[in-house]
């Protein structure tokens, strides 16, 4: 680990004025620490924002759930307004992790963690996330928990937020605050596909902070369930997960879209991660690219 | 002899010490100006090193030095071989060439004043290499299996025609088992603190076995055995990884020399991977032809582990095969393929956990071939002897195994189709397997002490890696000496303490436990001799084997805590039909213990015969022999 420097911001400003000259922000640190242990992240300046009131969970009078952005996993998932009206999010939640990780990582964390390609995590890998233009030693490397779905020649790591999937699938969006005020947007907005810069990976502008996460209420939520596919029943990251409105979530994020609707509903779908199917975009149709 | 400490569920006597911290690991000995060295670890799987730009590292805060093969110094690396190193093959010299024979190797060390320098120091070492394409996939085309040497006899061994009767069998299943391999990965990395003075080296360093580390190191440097004393009371979690003396001990001790500090060097949790050997990955085929009434008619067990280019790693994969079951026709083939990989080692139960899985798995699937309860179908091919060798065993319990195991689990409720049994969403399927382990008991050696305050010190080279031989040890000495277990100290993991064998293999409790049992009774003697000789004691003129231990009086020796005379410990018996402490003795204790929680109450009701033969104190080896049968006492 390379030496850095760590503050405590006491406000929001302060923490948005100290990184925009160059701080990174730190809350439970369950992705930063082991990043910078391997030292694939070399923050010089931490900003630590853990004292700002940006937790807890409410219900709105509109039915909506704004959950804020250093609320942890745990309290989330354990939230009886989140059970009762959005049991989907809880239920991405505790799929997630440990204990002891859910206790200390924060919503707006979770979000924003970085992918578990191990290749991302060897310096002496070939990885284009962490260089741009080294190439990508996944691809015919050992892959089975890569994505099928929005890779690309430069990189087919998988995202692994799991509440990431259940908040696209549940239509929410975010608040950011940054230099240039406050702006919101769908949680789906928040990611990059990888293309040939898959050094890019989210749509923060530099210094915005992660506020809240706001999921609209409504009768669809009650009825949806999460699914996590994978090796081990806890403390792993999913081969093949999905929200149940068959928002498929082998992808970079939450996949939505007509010809991948369709794909998703059969029933073979989900169920073999090993079907070997990548999509080069959004709107344009699939082509095939076999994975080990 | 009283007592009755051995089976006994007792608090551990080191439990306070490592619960409260004060127990010490290897790392933990820090010593006046130390400096930390971390190991540069090769970034390629194969090649040479063509650079290492030291130079800069050199100048950066608080580094001391980097040493590469291009400064190291050329150690003489005298041979050496133990019973835990490969017996074919040259153990991996450290920084004496530029080749890189896999990934992870060694190919510098770094040394500055804290670990956070040499750690930043290690991050911006620049090494270049000229890589070549490693071979390390045994199904890799390149790939060449080999007939090892090293396993002698074991590589094959026949009886019968298998392969014809396999051919001609009414039921058969033919299946291959391919394990990955595996790191031991232990809480405690690997650590040595290294400290010369003049010629004399000490190493604090992680080892379960000692006296091993000390011949070792002393071979690679090319000085006498005695100038190394190597120090390791307590040990984290081992599995086999600390049996042998891996490179990083050679380095922290050629660091230490060079900076003339005494040097740290611990090794981070991916360096655990690389150079401390593993679990070899293995390919097996285990073939089983029988009578539709289950009788097996074939047996073949074919096995394949990886080992280095450079030793010969063998295990006992096949081994178990010959004699776990009856059948006419068995054959056992065992090959290596040597890959570019660091060489394998031991891990816990090496080979046979790999071979009966194997075996194991291939009856299990021959019961559903044959529509037979899985331990019905063993039932049906118990050997009556080992008829690989034509043998009867000397311990067998397998069937009742079976009985006690069924009838605790409940097995009658079991249905043998799968996908039967539900528990509310839940597919339920109950399974089992056999499973065996030879008994290991090599020469070993323990001083035992009577103080005159009537305390007891016990010493032997041994090593306790978590099992308990620190309580297991003092429960021997207390139930033969009838002290309390407070009264007594047992001390182990010191080179010049009494030699053991490893700790490995399940063999601590029957080489070390037998020792320290028979030299507690030497002690026993010895203090009886005085005690007739002593004209103020009671037995004074006494006949030898006239006079019995007396347990009360070196009890109440030891309060008030003031010196007694030994003689004391001995008085005229109260009945003159007791008899005389047992001499001549038989013990087998592991493979029950090991074995099955009947174990202890086992102990408990058969009073444990034991061997004795002098071995107090004495630098020589005691053998404590191990015969036939186990009689009671009387």
């Amino acid at each position: 680990m390379l030496p850095f420097a760590l503050e405590k911001a006491h406000s929001a400003e302060e923490a948005i004025a100290a990184a925009a000259a160059g701080g990174r922000y730190i809350a439970g640190g369950t992705t930063l620490i082991d990043l910078m242990r391997e030292e694939v992240e070399h923050p010089e300046r931490l900003i630590d924002i853990n004292a700002l009131p940006l937790g807890g969970v409410r219900v709105e009078g509109g039915g909506d759930l704004v959950i804020g952005a250093l609320a942890r996993m745990a309290e989330v998932a354990a939230d009886p307004d989140v059970l009762r009206v959005q049991p989907l999010i809880a239920e991405s939640l505790i799929e997630g992790a440990s204990p002891q990780l859910r206790n200390m990582a924060s919503i707006g964390g979770n979000l924003l963690q970085r992918v578990r390609c191990p290749y991302f995590r060897m310096l002496d890998a070939a990885c284009n996330k962490r260089t741009p233009g080294s190439g990508c030693a996944a691809i015919d490397g050992l892959n089975a928990g890569h994505a099928i779905l929005g890779t690309s020649d430069h990189c087919v790591a998988t995202h692994p937020s799991d509440l990431a999937v259940a908040l696209v699938a549940l239509d929410a969006t975010m608040r950011v605050r940054g230099p240039q005020g406050e702006r919101s947007f769908p949680v789906e907005e928040l990611y990059r596909l990888p293309s040939d810069m898959p050094h890019l990976e989210h749509t923060l502008l530099p210094g915005e902070l992660i506020v809240e996460v706001r999921v609209p209420g409504g009768a669809h939520s009650r009825g949806a369930r999460y699914l996590k596919l994978r090796d081990r029943a806890s403390y792993e990251f999913a081969l093949v997960s999905a929200a149940s409105r068959w928002m498929s979530g082998t992808a970079r994020s939450g996949w939505r879209g007509s010809p991948l609707e369709a794909w998703a509903r059969g029933p073979g779908a989900c169920a073999h991660a090993r079907q070997l199917w990548s999509v080069e975009s959004r709107s344009g149709g699939l082509s095939k690219r076999p994975l080990n | 002899m009283t007592a009755n400490v051995i089976g006994r569920p007792l608090p551990r006597v080191d439990g306070r010490a490592k619960v409260t911290g004060t127990a010490r690991y290897a790392a933990d000995f820090n010593q006046k100006d130390q400096v930390y060295g971390v190991i540069i670890s090769a970034t390629v799987g194969l090649g040479r090193v063509t650079g290492i730009e030291s130079e800069q590292v050199e100048s950066m805060p608080g580094v001391v030095v980097v040493i590469t093969h291009r400064s190291a110094p050329r150690l003489p690396y005298g041979p050496h071989k133990s019973y835990i190193d490969p017996a074919i093959g040259e153990r991996l010299h450290m920084l004496q060439d530029d080749r890189v024979r896999f990934y992870g190797q060694p190919v510098a060390v770094v040394v500055a004043d804290t670990l956070d320098r040499a750690e930043r120091a290690a991050a911006a070492l620049r090494a270049t290499y000229a890589a070549d394409r490693p071979v390390v996939d045994p199904s890799d085309p390149k790939a060449q299996a080999i007939v090892p040497e090293a396993a002698g006899s074991e590589a094959d061994k026949r009886r019968g025609d298998a392969d014809g009767a396999l051919a001609s069998a009414p039921v058969k299943v033919d299946a291959t088992y391919d394990m990955a391999r595996e790191n031991h990965n232990p809480m405690e990395p690997h650590a040595t603190v290294a400290a010369w003075n003049g010629d004399r080296l000490t190493l604090w360093s992680k080892s379960q076995y000692v006296v091993n580390e000390q011949a070792e190191i002393a071979a690679i440097f090319g000085i006498p055995a005695e100038n190394v004393q190597v120090i390791c009371p307590f040990i984290g979690g081992a599995f086999g990884t600390s049996l042998r003396t891996w490179p990083h001990v050679t380095l922290a001790a050629i660091a230490a020399r060079q900076v003339d500090r005494p040097v740290k060097l611990v090794l981070t949790r991916k360096q655990m991977f690389f150079t401390t050997g593993h679990r070899p990955r293995t390919v097996q085929r285990v073939a089983l032809g029988a009578t539709p009434n289950g009788k097996l008619t074939s047996l073949i067990h074919e096995g394949t582990g990886e080992t280095s280019r450079y030793e010969q790693y063998v295990e006992a994969l096949t081994s178990n095969s010959g004699f776990m079951y009856s059948c006419p026709n068995v054959r056992s083939r065992y090959r290596l393929t040597p890959l570019d990989a660091g060489t394998p080692t031991y891990m816990r139960a090496p080979g046979e956990a790999s071979g009966v899985f194997a075996l194991e798995s291939a009856v299990d699937e021959l019961s559903y071939a044959l529509g037979i309860d899985p331990i019905d179908l063993r039932r049906r091919n118990e050997p009556e002897i080992d008829e690989g060798e034509s043998k009867p065993f000397s311990s067998r319990s397998l069937m009742k195994c079976y009985d006690l195991g069924a009838e605790r689990f409940g097995w009658s409720r079991r249905n043998h189709a799968p996908g039967s049994m539900r528990d509310g969403r839940l597919l339920i399927g109950w399974g089992m397997a056999a499973s065996t382990y030879p008994v290991f008991y090599l020469p070993a050696s323990a001083r035992v002490r009577i103080l005159p305050s009537g305390d007891v010190e016990v010493e032997a080279a041994a090593s306790d890696m978590g099992p308990g031989t620190y309580t297991s040890m003092t429960q021997v000495a207390a139930d033969v000496l009838g002290v309390p277990m407070s009264q007594i100290r047992f001390d182990l993991g010191r080179s010049d303490f009494p030699s053991t064998p490893p700790h490995g293999g399940s063999m601590t409790m029957a080489s070390v436990g037998s020792t320290i049992r028979a030299a507690c009774i030497a002690v026993q003697v010895e203090a009886a001799k005085r005690a007739v000789a002593d004209q103020r004691s009671q037995v004074f003129g006494a006949a030898l084997d006239g006079v019995e231990w007396n347990e009360a009086a070196c009890a109440a020796a030891a309060t008030p805590r003031q010196a007694k005379p030994t003689a004391t410990l001995w008085r005229a018996p109260a009945s003159p039909s007791r008899p005389a402490p047992p001499r001549s003795a038989i013990l087998r204790l592991p493979a029950a213990i090991r074995c099955t929680p009947l174990a202890r109450s086992l102990l408990k009701s058969l009073p444990i015969p034991m061997s004795a033969r002098s071995g107090c104190g004495a630098p020589s080896a005691l053998m404590a022999s191990v015969a036939s049968s186990i009689h009671a006492l009387p």
